[in-house]
């Protein structure tokens, strides 16, 4: 087996294990710190299940920032729905046979990967055009935008003008999955594709782009709006009442 | 009204306040008094930063990532979409870009990158993190006191990042390394002390309570009466202490006084507890806040009360109804010893703590009250939602009742209401600029400016509309607004309570 291959086997068990402990590690911190005080943004639903529903409005449409911005909302949407269907259409590098519904959605599978790019060509503009964003962006803001559009051009350019051995791919992919190692094809968009996928892995839990537990963690958001019926108590909190009597 | 020692903005042409180019420090030059040894020493805290000051807010702010899931995930969730940027009175009314809640809060997120973070640590540059200095510090103290803590900006964060969050712990950690407020650090002192935030002791609240009840007498030839500390009262009613002697305040409780007496009440005041604003909530320490909140528990189970209804206050009634319960029991649900020693002495036919529009809407859907709207016809009336209500409570069974409640009063009492633009209302409500421990004489410019589009919402039904009072249910706002519409071109008389409309079109009984 080459070099080449062994490294990107070990850049790939690396990357995993850094994407999912990391991840892991932050969920379980957001878990365990106490929220002492009931703060939904209210209007808020007043059950669990109507707390459920807000949530899936927030992940399935991003109603807050529909009501809020309908530039980032389209750009945003754009994005992240190309994105969903680009990484559910990889599922099929990584099983054989291959799902029914992930050979459905193959033929989307192009658009989503233009509307990504061009989600993300829109948010990019917004760093320069609009002086509040501006103002606000990070180096890291741009990288990590810079490094989406590099995925997903690295990733069409295979699709759409140089075709990799897909076959060869796949036994890659499957390998890794079951540790049953083979080589990878040596293909320079592919190579570039994968290295950039491996980091967008390793930053992760350690950038912006814990948005993604986070949304789910967030107080203002899944919380119940129930504080005359429920008595909320942190742990440190309830130990004020005991010295109180 | 006094010259201004800044410019105005200029009204627009409609309700809408446009968005400015940044003008970067703008605001710089706004600051808060600092507060002095005695009232800091009395919270606990030290007056001026000691030699170990950098340690002192790491240390502080660390406990807080530690205690606070809303500022653990707040920090590590913004992407910097800038959604929010455009959502802040402040920013609207001064240009000056750290007044754009994401940026407010990154002055506190480049201090936890730098210090809590893995790339923070390598790689400052790449991802805005900056060491602490006092230029930090001093940045912390301007724009963290120039943030009413309204809650406008976490409704349209995508993950509803609430930077009122982060400047109360910034102004926790601010107090903890040795940079108080003056304004609320006095208050924090009055109402411990003394009992209200005014610092009005009890013989001289009896006073005012009786001269109240001689100007209600002989203005309607009723004898309402304004009960204080009288054990076994039904009733007690929580109110912010402005109510006692500030215009136009009284008229909203000389309103509840009447409402209570139409209904036949037996209600009382507490003079331990004359205050329900609470400014814990403000600096953002929680056992302030409780030790605050406490006074009401201790008045209630002393006077042996079954319910606990809250006046017109804004902050007061986020801190009553979502907090009241976790921090003192006032509530349901408690299965600790603490808080059934309490809820188990309150009548759980009604919601506990209950807000007087919820109390006076309750009593006019039963048909008790009556009213001569004709009264309030020198009046077309609109209604200010004050953020704390709009964006941290609620009232009534449904959500979204503190909108619809207030309103349904208003109607009930005057003839000429309406609405300002729906985007002004509601959740969405701007903050009168006066909030979260800002109403100060020392913020003046702030203030002013950061009431510019709620201003401009309410020149615009003005003009088109007539209306030429201004509805509002909290203190704070009360307060703000008599001070501020001058400079905006408005009689200050245009400023008054939901409860003060209903003194003037309720009918009494004679007896
Ligand atoms: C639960 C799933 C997710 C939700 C609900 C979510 C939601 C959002 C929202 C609302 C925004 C702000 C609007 C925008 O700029 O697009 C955002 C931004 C962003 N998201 Fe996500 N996202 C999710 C998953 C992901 C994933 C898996 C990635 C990348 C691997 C990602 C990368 C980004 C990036 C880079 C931005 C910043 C864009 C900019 O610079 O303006 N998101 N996300
Ligand atoms: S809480 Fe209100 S005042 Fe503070 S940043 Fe957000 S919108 Fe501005
Ligand atoms: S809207 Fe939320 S995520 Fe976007 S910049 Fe503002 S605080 Fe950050």
């Amino acid at each position: 087996m080459s070099a080449l291959t062994v490294f990107y086997i070990g850049l790939y068990y690396v990357a995993a294990i850094i994407l999912i402990g990391g991840l892991a590690y932050r969920v379980y911190e957001y878990a365990s710190t106490p929220a002492p005080l009931n703060i939904p943004t209210t209007p808020a639903p007043i059950t669990k299940l109507g707390v459920r529903f807000r949530m899936f409005r927030e992940i399935a449409f991003f109603e807050s920032l529909f009501k809020s911005n309908k530039w980032i909302w389209v750009f945003g949407y754009l994005f992240h729905v190309g994105l969903a269907l680009v990484l559910l259409r990889h599922i099929r590098y990584f099983q054989e046979p291959v799902w029914f519904w992930v050979e459905l959605i193959q033929p989307f599978g192009m658009y989503a990967s233009l509307a990504m790019i061009a989600g993300l060509a829109g948010l990019w503009a917004r760093r320069f055009l609009v002086d509040r964003v501006r103002y606000i962006s990070t180096p890291s803001d741009h990288l990590i935008l810079v490094l989406l559009i590099a995925i997903g051009l690295s990733g069409m350019t295979m699709t759409f003008v140089a075709h990799t051995d897909i076959i060869a791919l796949k036994t890659f992919a499957l390998g890794l999955v079951t540790f049953d190692w083979h080589p990878l094809p040596s293909d320079g968009p592919l190579l570039v594709h994968l290295f950039l996928v491996a980091l967008l892995m390793i930053i992760f839990p350690i950038s912006k782009l814990l948005h993604v537990p986070g949304v789910f963690f967030s107080p203002t958001r899944n919380q119940v709006d129930n504080p005359r019926e429920r008595r909320h108590l942190a742990p440190w909190a309830a130990a004020l009442d005991k010295d109180n009597g | 009204m006094a010259a201004a020692q800044f410019e105005v903005p200029k009204l627009s042409d409609t309700a809408y306040t446009t968005v400015p180019k940044i003008q970067e420090g703008s605001m710089a030059h706004v600051k808060t008094f600092p507060a002095v040894k005695a009232s800091q020493e009395f919270l606990g805290y030290p007056f001026e930063l000691a030699d170990d000051w950098k340690e002192r807010v790491i240390e502080r702010m660390g406990q807080s990532l530690k205690k606070y899931r809303s500022l653990r995930v707040f920090m590590d969730a913004c992407v910097h979409c800038g959604a929010c940027t455009d959502k802040c009175h402040y920013f609207l009314g001064t240009a000056d870009p750290k007044n754009m809640p994401v940026a407010r809060q990154d002055l506190m997120r480049k201090i936890y990158r730098r210090y809590f973070t893995l790339p923070g640590k390598i790689a400052p540059w790449l991802v805005g993190a900056e060491d602490l200095t006092k230029d930090t510090l001093n940045d912390w103290f301007t724009y963290y006191h120039q943030c009413s803590e309204c809650r406008r900006c976490s409704v349209y964060c995508p993950y509803g990042i609430d930077t009122a969050e982060i400047t109360m712990a910034g102004r926790e950690i601010l107090n903890y390394a040795g940079m108080g407020q003056k304004y609320s650090s006095e208050i924090l002192n009055k109402v411990q002390k003394i009992g209200n935030n005014l610092g009005l002791p009890g013989p001289a609240l009896e006073d005012t309570l009786l001269g109240l009840e001689e100007d209600i007498e002989a203005d309607t030839g009723v004898a309402v009466k304004m009960p204080l500390n009288v054990k076994g009262a039904e009733i007690l009613l929580i109110t912010p202490s402005a109510d006692f002697f500030s215009e136009p305040h009284v008229e909203s409780l000389i309103g509840y006084a009447k409402v209570f007496h139409a209904a036949g009440a037996s209600w009382t005041l507490s003079s331990h507890a004359s205050e329900a604003g609470n400014f814990g909530l403000f600096n953002g320490n929680y056992e302030t806040m409780r030790t605050v909140a406490m006074r009401i528990r201790d008045a209630a189970l002393e006077l042996g009360v079954k319910r606990i209804i809250v006046g017109e206050c804004g902050h007061a009634w986020r801190v009553a109804y979502a907090f009241w319960n976790t921090l003192t029991g006032i509530g349901y649900g408690g299965n600790d010893p603490f808080s059934i020693e309490l809820q188990s002495k309150l009548d759980s036919r009604y919601k506990q703590p209950m807000h007087i529009c919820e109390y006076t809407w309750d009593l006019i859907q039963q048909g008790v009250l009556k009213f001569d709207k004709s009264l309030n016809d020198h009046r077309t009336v609109t209604f200010h939602d004050s953020c704390n209500v709009a964006r941290g409570s609620r009232m009534g069974d449904e959500p979204g009742g503190q909108f619809t409640i207030p309103r349904n009063i208003i109607r009930a009492v005057v003839n000429n209401y309406q609405d300002m633009a729906a985007e002004t209302i509601g959740e969405g409500t701007f903050c009168c600029g006066g909030g979260g421990g800002v109403l100060t004489d020392d913020l003046i410019e702030a203030r002013v400016k950061g009431a510019l589009p709620r201003m401009n919402a309410y020149n615009a039904v003005a003009q088109e509309n007539g209306v030429n009072f201004l509805a509002l249910i909290c203190a704070i706002c009360k307060a703000q607004f008599t001070k501020v519409v001058p400079y905006y071109g408005f009689d200050m008389s245009q400023v008054g309570g939901v409860h003060q409309l209903v003194s003037t079109a309720i009918k009494l009984e004679q007896d």
